[in-house]
């Protein structure tokens, strides 16, 4: 409890010995096992620094980032998930980074792809250098398209809502046209921002999941379901993704890069010319093409307890080189957030990662508030009601409102009290 | 007056020889229990971390909230679920392999208790690991044992129905071996002589075991229920490891699951504190009903 309370003040940790640095990083996941690749070049570069990677499971990540900030044990920078930054920037765990991308030779915003930067913009200020990006968009099966009379992918909704009766009426019953995870909030959020719904409203105080545009994106998403184009399934009833898109028991699926190399790695050989990726259709054809999709990724962001931020500061630029990111995307097949790396054989001649150079200029991030998380995951608890048809749309957006009007109380208390202090 | 002076100094060196466990009963258990009262009744976040002045008394907010929350209710009942049917099981289970290894018939029973005893002293991390493979819907041993009797495969950890099951499963045969153990020793203490007047008295088997063994197992008995039982009620590493978290849709979260969920991936602590308090009444309540219910059977 004391040592709870003793808190913010995030105490550094990292040792100097010789007039050697070493910086502590923390890295997530895969990411985490691959970077310890580039670091001896980094460290060539620079002889008087060394670097700890320190690999974080990625399930655990976010729980781990919190409980160090608390308890004062951040590391100097680390890679943070870029729905996250709001909140560890509202901690005061991690520095603005403004001053030193101004100056900085490496880091040029204007190479960086708009929305994805504007994930890392809190309150005016920039907390993280994007590293790689994750956006969503449409998987599909060329052949299943192509039978159903689409050689090409749906560019507007009524082409894609098109696209999947046909696909259904072929397919027949036990297959369907698209799969969508009941448990995944990821859907009716891309569809909600296509429509331009803001989610929340008066500065982020309370939900505004009832607005027309989010109203008409619920509508459409629940709709797929009802309309038996999307079976109701929850991530834990999906036996294997790639087993059942190989065997046509959908034509399309919502999901991100990562999926390029899975889908590669195990679909058996005979589907390997059956499925590409294309940006997600637009609302319709008053808008512009292709429509958005929600910036995803993670960024690299420094600790404010850092004692050494300037040596972190030369790890980050030395990451964000379009040469390291090319090596890097080689390496996991993460996608880099800068259009300079994408002018490498690597990415560029890929037909199955070129839909994602055109979502990326097309990508807005969700809301930037600390209770992201928790409300993401309102969302998908929400909807799946009415998917169930066990409750309407409009019940279930009312549901929606109120659960998240109610995770946002703190927040409307907090910005209240800061007003009135004149902060 | 001597007789005084000596008694305060008798006095002064029994406060010495308590006094560090005292302290540290004081220190690590009453101001803990204390603490999370307090922040039970305020609304500490996230945003109390980054500066104090976000922080506030809510009085019973936290509670009164919790007993509208029915994600709250689904853990309370999945927990009370684990502990009604797995304890009983696992306190059977334990009594018959106690018996088993106490038995004149059995052979190496010294390899048994080794075996037996082995889960127990085992990380429960590394046990996981492997039951997962076990409970692997498609190349799992248990399902390809199910096949053998032509029970077609479960899907045990994606299951709704079978997720807790299979949670109980793993439960029973990590703690069997340490109950065995306590009960064992039970076992030992009762007289033969009891043994031998009821053989003479022509009383078979399962006449013994229901008028000597269990009557003068009894305490013993009454402490394994009870510890099984608290033990139970504070689930929580299982489903951690085993079921990502509480998975699928919640059908596996326990309370204590649900309250490390809200403190530390929401920061909500003031509710998790809550949670931790009204998890703590209902363990006091259990405890007290069974030791009630044994004293009356006593009587």
């Amino acid at each position: 409890m004391v040592s709870m309370i003793s808190l913010g003040a995030c105490a550094p940790r990292s040792g100097q010995t010789d007039g050697v640095v070493t910086l502590r990083f923390w890295a997530l996941g895969r990411e985490g096992e691959v970077v310890k690749d580039l670091i001896p070049e980094f460290e060539r570069r620079n002889p008087g620094i060394r670097v700890a990677v320190q690999q974080i499971p990625i399930l655990n990540a976010h729980e781990k980032l919190l409980t160090a900030c608390v308890g004062g044990v951040t590391p100097d920078l680390a890679q943070v998930g870029n729905t996250w930054i709001p909140e560890l920037a509202n901690l005061k765990a991690i520095a603005p980074l403004d001053k030193l991308v101004q100056r900085s030779g490496v880091v040029a915003q204007a190479d960086y792809f708009a929305g994805i930067w504007d994930t890392n913009v809190v309150d005016g200020s920039v907390y993280g250098v994007p590293w790689y990006v994750d956006t969503r968009l449409l998987f599909y099966r060329t052949d299943l398209l192509a039978a159903a009379g689409f050689p090409e992918p749906p560019r507007t909704w009524r082409q894609w809502m098109e696209a999947m009766r046909r696909v259904k009426a072929r397919a027949g019953p036990g297959r369907f046209a698209i799969l969508l995870p009941v448990d995944e909030h990821e859907q009716p959020l891309i569809l909600g921002r296509e429509l331009g719904a803001g989610l929340l409203r008066d500065g982020d105080r309370y939900g505004d999941f009832r607005s027309p545009a989010f109203r008409e994106a619920a509508g459409f998403y629940v709709g797929l379901f009802r309309s038996g184009l999307a079976p109701a399934w929850s991530n834990s009833q999906i036996n294997s993704v790639y087993q059942q898109f190989a065997a046509g028991d959908f034509a399309f699926f919502i999901t991100g890069p990562w999926n390029v190399g899975e889908f590669r790695r195990r679909l058996p050989p005979e589907m390997k010319d059956k499925w590409n990726t294309a940006p997600m259709p637009a609302p319709d054809n008053s808008r512009d093409w292709p429509g958005v999709s929600v910036a995803g990724g993670a960024s690299l962001a420094l600790f404010r307890g850092s004692r050494h931020p300037a040596e972190a500061w030369k790890l980050v630029e030395f990451l964000s080189e379009p040469a390291v990111q090319v090596q890097f995307h080689k390496l996991t097949g993460d996608l880099p957030p800068r259009a300079s790396a994408w002018g490498s054989p690597s990415l560029a001649g890929d037909p199955q990662t070129a839909a994602f150079r055109a979502q990326l200029e097309r990508v807005v991030p969700a809301p930037k508030v600390p209770e992201w998380e928790e409300i993401s995951i309102q969302i998908w608890q929400s909807l799946e009601p009415a998917i169930r048809g066990r409750s309407t749309v409009d019940a279930a957006l009312t549901d929606l409102d109120t659960r998240v009007d109610r995770i946002l109380e703190k927040r409307r208390k907090v910005l209240a009290r800061r007003r009135a202090s004149g902060r | 007056m001597a007789g005084e002076v000596k008694m305060s100094s008798e006095v002064r060196a029994a406060w010495l020889f308590v006094g560090p466990g005292l302290a540290i009963i004081f220190l690590f258990f009453l101001l803990p229990i204390a603490a999370a009262l307090l922040l039970s009744l305020t609304d500490f976040d996230l945003y109390a971390v980054a500066d104090w002045h976000n922080l506030r008394l809510v009085g019973f907010d936290n509670y009164l909230h919790l007993l509208r929350d029915s994600l709250f209710w689904k853990a309370m009942r999945n927990t009370f679920y684990f502990v009604l049917v797995g304890g009983p099981l696992t306190v059977v289970v334990s009594l018959a392999a106690a018996l088993m290894i106490q038995s004149r018939l059995t052979r190496f029973p010294g390899l048994f208790r080794t075996a037996f005893f082995a889960p127990a002293v085992t990380t429960l991390v590394a046990i996981a690991t492997v039951w997962r493979y076990l409970y692997h819907p498609n190349f799992g041993l248990l399902n390809h044992a199910l096949g053998w009797i032509g029970i077609a495969p479960i899907d045990w950890l994606g299951d709704t129905r079978w997720a807790m099951p299979a949670i109980i499963l793993l439960s029973i045969w990590k703690n069997f071996g340490a109950n065995m153990i306590i009960l064992a020793a039970g076992l030992q203490s009762i007289p033969e002589s009891l043994y031998e007047a009821a053989r003479l008295e022509g009383a078979g088997w399962w006449r013994q075991l229901r008028h000597v063994t269990l009557p003068m197992l009894a305490p013993t008995f009454l402490f394994v229920a009870v510890m099984t039982c608290i033990g139970y009620f504070q689930l929580f590493a299982e489903p951690f490891v085993l079921t990502r978290q509480g998975e699928p849709l919640n059908s596996t979260l326990s309370v204590a699951l649900l309250m490390y969920k809200e403190g530390f991936r929401f920061w909500h602590m003031g509710y998790a504190a809550a949670v931790a308090f009204v998890l703590f009444l209902v363990i006091l309540a259990a405890t007290t009903l069974q030791v009630r219910l044994a004293r009356r059977g006593e009587a």
